[in-house]
């Protein structure tokens, strides 16, 4: 398999502290690759590394063979790597189609002149920019609140929003903090179709950070655990489920999976 | 039989005005706004057309401070380049007004593009003194190189003209108005249903989820800078050609103050909003000296005691705005309405 991402001995210091020490591993072309570890244990920080928020000071991070550290994060977006964050980070008082349409920010052409004219070319565009919107909206059953203020939807819902904004982009790859975080059984698993349905429909590939083991076991092809900014495993989930390290410093002593 | 009111694509879905009703009202109001001149006085047609102008600086200022969250407190300096460039460009070089106005929001977009610049770095209180700066800088500026400008004297500008036709009357100069202030309105309107406004707005809510949406947060910045400037560039020439005279004390930091009143007054992030707080702003002087003249009539030696209260009201107002309406005057008129739609059933 092709190996969409690779993340080479990338460190990450604040200060004195290492949030993340020399960390490997890739990413294969359409898995569903999942990022685990204790709280505190360097999962964001190493996503906020692979979006372009946080400057690793050691290591260098391949996307398609090529060297993305020098990007700034907007560069990042327009290669078609897309992000929802953990704690949402919706536009609150806009609808959910501006949220929406908003992901697709870097695929619009109409500058501040069209934009304000608006009568022709920029109309054009947003239609068929809606169009491509609506799919989405489709796709994670958004329908009845598409005119809805994001700020005035439930945080369910508000969690879908934003992988939706994410997935307005039509990335290759879609990084996805904790999407299912704060949900109960029936949401996690629609979310979880989603997951799957993003790969089999859209063919894009998954980057997930989730603490539900059997979630993350039961979906991810592969996956890399993380303890204190260091990797302690990485592999299938079957192989890390052997790994000795792995249950000795994150699942603990009795071993229930 | 359609029991509602149903699109049937998306083009129509993303009109301005979705509701025919709402198309109707707004058709209604500026078509009387446009027939104002024929039964009131040259006065209120002066006063009116403070007003346009006061509501083009205003939307200009809202795009910047209430749309993508760049506090500015430096309209006032903007709208001297504004009005100044205007000067030079008619009076010394004699070139035309149609010319001059655009040039004079350019310059105005270039200079508010710079001092945009370390928004980037800098954000609230820091950004406000940033350009708080401007303002002093600009001013400066206008006062030290006086062979250009006039210095302290100032400069003496022309109405416009159109062929043998002068804006000389107060009717044919706010027509001129107005018909600017609508450009200006229907630009930003679709200003924020597209692409460019989008990209303000999630600036102004969350920058970090901005970035990561492939929005370039300097470029978007900047851009918000110059385009709010060339527009309060805008009002500051047509200002200019209205009083026919510039000079220093007409830009001073209360002029600031002034508009950063209008938007809060009016509803930050609205255009509508930012139009009521400049016509509110613009009269509220002048409903306060007529409750003053009102109440000399009863007590003539409390005059000058009741003048220096003007100051004093126009502080409380905004206070009060603070406090209990936040949202502004937008927010009042949205909820009369909200009201009105359900009445006289409360749900």
């Amino acid at each position: 398999m092709n190996k969409i991402m690779e993340i080479k001995n990338i460190s990450l210091q604040f200060g004195g502290v290492k949030a993340l020490n020399d960390v490997s591993f890739h990413i294969n072309e359409g898995e569903i690759f999942s990022i685990i570890g204790p709280n505190g244990a360097g999962k964001t920080s190493m996503l906020n590394c692979i979006s372009g928020l946080y400057k690793p000071s050691e290591g260098e991070i391949h996307y398609k063979g090529k060297n993305i550290l020098p990007m700034k994060p907007h560069q990042r977006t327009k290669l078609g790597i897309a992000r929802a964050f953990q704690n949402i980070a919706l536009f609150g008082s806009m609808s959910v189609l501006d949220n929406l349409k908003l992901g697709r920010h870097t695929l619009m052409k109409s500058g501040f002149i069209k934009s304000g004219i608006y009568w022709g070319a920029a109309e054009k565009e947003e239609v068929q920019h809606r169009r491509k919107v609506e799919e989405v909206i489709d796709f994670l059953q958004l329908q009845d609140i598409r005119h809805t203020p994001v700020d005035k939807l439930p945080y369910g819902l508000q969690k879908r929003v934003e992988v939706g904004r994410a997935l307005a982009l039509d990335p290759e790859l879609i990084l996805l903090d904790e999407p299912m975080a704060g949900m109960n059984a029936s949401e996690k698993e629609e979310m979880s179709r989603f997951i799957l349905d993003m790969l089999e429909l859209k063919n894009i590939t998954v980057v997930l950070i989730e603490h539900d083991l059997e979630v993350v076991m039961g979906l991810s092809n592969h996956l890399v655990v993380l303890d204190f900014g260091k990797q302690i495993g990485f592999g299938t989930p079957k192989e890390v489920q052997q790994n000795p390290d792995v249950i000795k410093a994150y699942i603990g002593e009795e071993l229930t999976i | 039989m359609e029991c509602g009111n149903y699109k049937t694509n998306y083009s129509k879905d993303m009109h301005l005005f979705r509701i025919p009703r709402v198309k109707l009202r707004i058709f209604i109001i500026v078509l009387l706004l446009f027939l104002l001149p024929l039964f009131t006085s040259n006065y209120v047609i002066g006063l009116a057309t403070l007003c346009a102008i006061a509501s083009i600086g205003a939307i200009g200022l809202n795009i910047l401070t209430g749309f993508t969250g760049q506090i500015s407190v430096g309209v006032g300096a903007f709208l001297a380049i504004g009005g100044y460039t205007s000067a030079i460009l008619t009076s010394i070089l004699g070139w035309s007004f149609w010319i001059s106005l655009p040039l004079a929001g350019l310059v105005t977009a270039i200079v508010g593009g710079i001092f945009g610049i370390p928004s980037l770095r800098l954000k609230g209180l820091y950004l406000a003194i940033a350009t708080l700066a401007a303002q002093f800088i600009v001013l400066w500026a206008i006062g030290r190189f006086s062979g250009l400008t006039g210095g302290g004297e100032g400069m003496v500008l022309q109405r416009p003209s159109i062929g043998s036709f002068t804006f000389s009357s107060q009717t044919s100069y706010y027509y001129l108005c107005l018909v600017i202030l609508l450009l200006v309105t229907i630009y930003t309107l679709n200003l924020f249903r597209a692409k460019t406004g989008r990209a303000f707005l999630a600036v102004h809510h969350r920058d970090v989820a901005a970035q990561i949406m492939g929005i370039h947060l300097l470029k978007y910045k900047v851009v918000a800078f110059a385009l709010s400037s060339f527009i309060v560039g805008i009002g500051g020439a047509l200002l200019a050609h209205y009083t026919m005279i510039v000079t220093v004390e007409l830009y001073s930091i209360d002029v600031s103050i002034q508009y950063l009143a209008m938007i809060l007054v009016g509803g930050l992030g609205s255009v509508f909003g930012s139009i009521l707080g400049a016509i509110f702003i613009t009269l509220l002087p002048v409903a306060l000296g007529y409750m003053i003249e009102f109440l000399t009539v009863y007590m003539p030696n409390a005059y000058s005691l009741l003048n220096s209260f003007q100051e004093f009201v126009f502080g409380l107002v905004i206070i009060l705005f603070l406090i209990f309406e936040p949202g502004g005057l937008i927010h009042i008129w949205n909820n009369i309405k909200t009201y009105l739609r359900l009445w006289p059933f409360s749900y």
